[in-house]
């Protein structure tokens, strides 16, 4: 992989630091009106998730990390690996647990999901930023009670809890955005 | 190629509004100097010599001459100090000027390659004597506070508990390597490059938040072009303005020895040559006025767009200049 100078980097390029690939956020330029100049760069590293600041001397290189975002439908899971295809090769790939991570309970079959691959391998599994699941169970709560606006937990088919409003009953179907793990509304049918 | 091209990509990054208020800061400037008495002057661009400072990289360009037969390498200026301080030693008596510099290598939210600095000499002044001006301009312009001061020394004792003119080299990549630097760190054998990195970023930050904060006395191997200090040869008498974050000016109380002059840019020669860098050709100029004799002075230099941020709270520089260097 090729090496990347500092004054290469810029937001999305994905660079090596401690061993682990990571992807600039932010680059910006510090200089003393008199002396050396530097980049301190804000980068996330794509395994652990783990966002932190880190300052080169300006001309300094780095190694890039062979790092690719691929979009491919959710299939099924073993228990073991989850199972991915691309809809235009048919080729499948199995991500494990570990790249899975906390998304597990975004994955809804079929659904388009961003696979972030290093040296081919699966990493990171990004679902959708908007998912329909069926409530499978929360309180029933009253018809008509508006007054508590904070809402009651419901539990989801995937096992994730969303806070919904007091009206909406298992058995439904509800949108939620997996960014922030909010409940939007009730789906259309 | 052309309907690629933005649509907005011909517009001006700094609005009209901000560059009415640019125009009235200059105004407010050279009034400030009128009423000084301070003269406003004029010098050339493009020059035979270059800085010869290591971080400080000059544009360089060719000038085919219709009376010469040969090539003549000019380079910008990276700050109008040089021709300034040949009309001191002429006898100009105290001189501002207000023009555009021109820095390689250097973009981003505080930085664009060329920007527009104030530069000002006082005749007679001790570094003092100027930091009360600079104080003085300060206040007019953004409306604040008195500026705090203190010496490079305290500024670090305060902040990161280390005396940055007895720390050895050690000592401070130790405290780099604290602060998260260990990378840098590990294979850094300049002093200085890791008091910069640990100033700019654990110092800088903290100081003078409420009011502006003049810092003074910095260490004797960071004196560029000012007089080391004759109470204390470890500090020399450089000074640098710093606002809510952002590096504002920086001052000096102006060496007039020549000797020493052309040994400080042969030894940054020599660094530049270590480094891999281009030598740079040496103001001969500048050597032969300072050998006819540069009166006792003063001399700052302030970042205008820098300057116009602050009082305007803008974030970046784009938004101060009519057209950033990517408009350009």
């Amino acid at each position: 992989m090729a090496n990347f100078s500092t004054n290469e980097f810029k937001a999305g390029l994905k660079i090596m630091l401690d061993g682990e690939p990571c992807n600039i956020l932010e680059n910006e330029f510090v200089k003393p009106g008199k002396g050396q100049a530097f980049s301190r760069v804000k980068i996330r590293k794509l395994i652990t998730g783990k966002v932190l600041e880190k300052t080169f001397k300006s001309g300094e290189s780095v190694e890039g990390a062979d790092v690719i975002d691929t979009e491919l439908d959710y299939l099924y899971t073993d228990g073991e690996f989850w199972h991915f295809m691309n809809n235009e090769t048919f080729e499948q790939i199995a991500a494990d647990e570990k790249a899975v991570g906390e998304n597990v309970k975004w994955l809804v079959e079929n659904d388009t999901c961003t696979i972030t691959l290093w040296n081919g391998a699966p990493i990171v599994v990004q679902p959708a930023n908007f998912v329909e699941l069926e409530i499978t169970d929360t309180d029933p709560g009253l018809k008509g009670d508006t007054a508590g606006t904070g809402g009651k937990p419901a539990t989801l088919a995937t096992g994730a809890v969303v806070r919904v409003p007091l009206f909406v009953q298992r058995g439904e179907v509800v949108r939620v955005d997996t960014r922030n793990g909010e409940y939007v509304g009730r789906a259309q049918k | 190629m052309l309907n690629q091209y933005p649509q907005t990509a011909w517009q001006p990054s700094a609005d009209i509004v901000t560059l009415k208020k640019r125009a009235q800061l200059l105004r407010a400037i050279r009034d400030f100097f009128y009423h000084k008495n301070v003269l406003e002057v004029d010098t050339p661009a493009l020059s035979h010599a270059a800085v010869t400072d290591q971080h400080l990289h000059s544009f360089s360009t060719c000038f085919n001459d219709p009376m010469s037969p040969q090539e003549k390498t000019l380079f910008l200026q990276t700050s109008p100090e040089f021709a300034m301080k040949r009309l001191l030693c002429a006898g100009s008596g105290s001189i501002y000027q207000i023009c555009k510099s021109f820095r390689n290598e250097e973009a981003g939210r505080f930085h664009n390659p060329e920007f527009t600095m104030l530069e000002w000499y006082r005749v007679g002044y001790d570094h003092h004597q100027l930091m009360a001006e600079v104080d003085e301009l300060i206040q007019l312009i953004l409306e604040t506070e008195p500026a705090e001061r203190m010496t490079y020394q305290q500024a670090f004792q305060q902040h990161l508990k280390c005396d940055p003119l007895t720390a050895s080299l050690d000592e401070l990549r130790l405290l780099a390597g604290r602060y998260g630097y260990q990378d840098i760190a590990a294979n850094e054998s300049s002093r200085d490059t890791l008091m910069m990195l640990l100033f700019s970023q654990h110092i800088e930050p903290h100081i003078g938040q409420e009011r502006p904060c003049l810092v003074y006395e910095f260490p004797a191997s960071q004196a560029a072009l000012a007089k080391i200090s004759k109470d204390n040869p470890l500090v020399a008498e450089r000074f640098e303005l710093y606002f809510k974050g952002v590096e504002l000016a920086n001052g000096f109380h102006e060496l007039s020895d020549a000797d020493e002059q052309r040994q400080r840019f042969e030894q940054d020669n020599q660094t530049r040559l270590s480094l891999g860098l281009q030598s740079m050709p040496l103001d001969k100029h500048l050597i032969a006025a300072l050998k006819h004799g540069l009166p006792e002075c003063a001399g700052v230099a302030l970042g205008i767009d820098r300057l116009l941020m602050l009082s305007l709270n803008c974030a970046s520089i784009d938004q101060v200049t009519a057209f950033e260097h990517h408009r350009a």
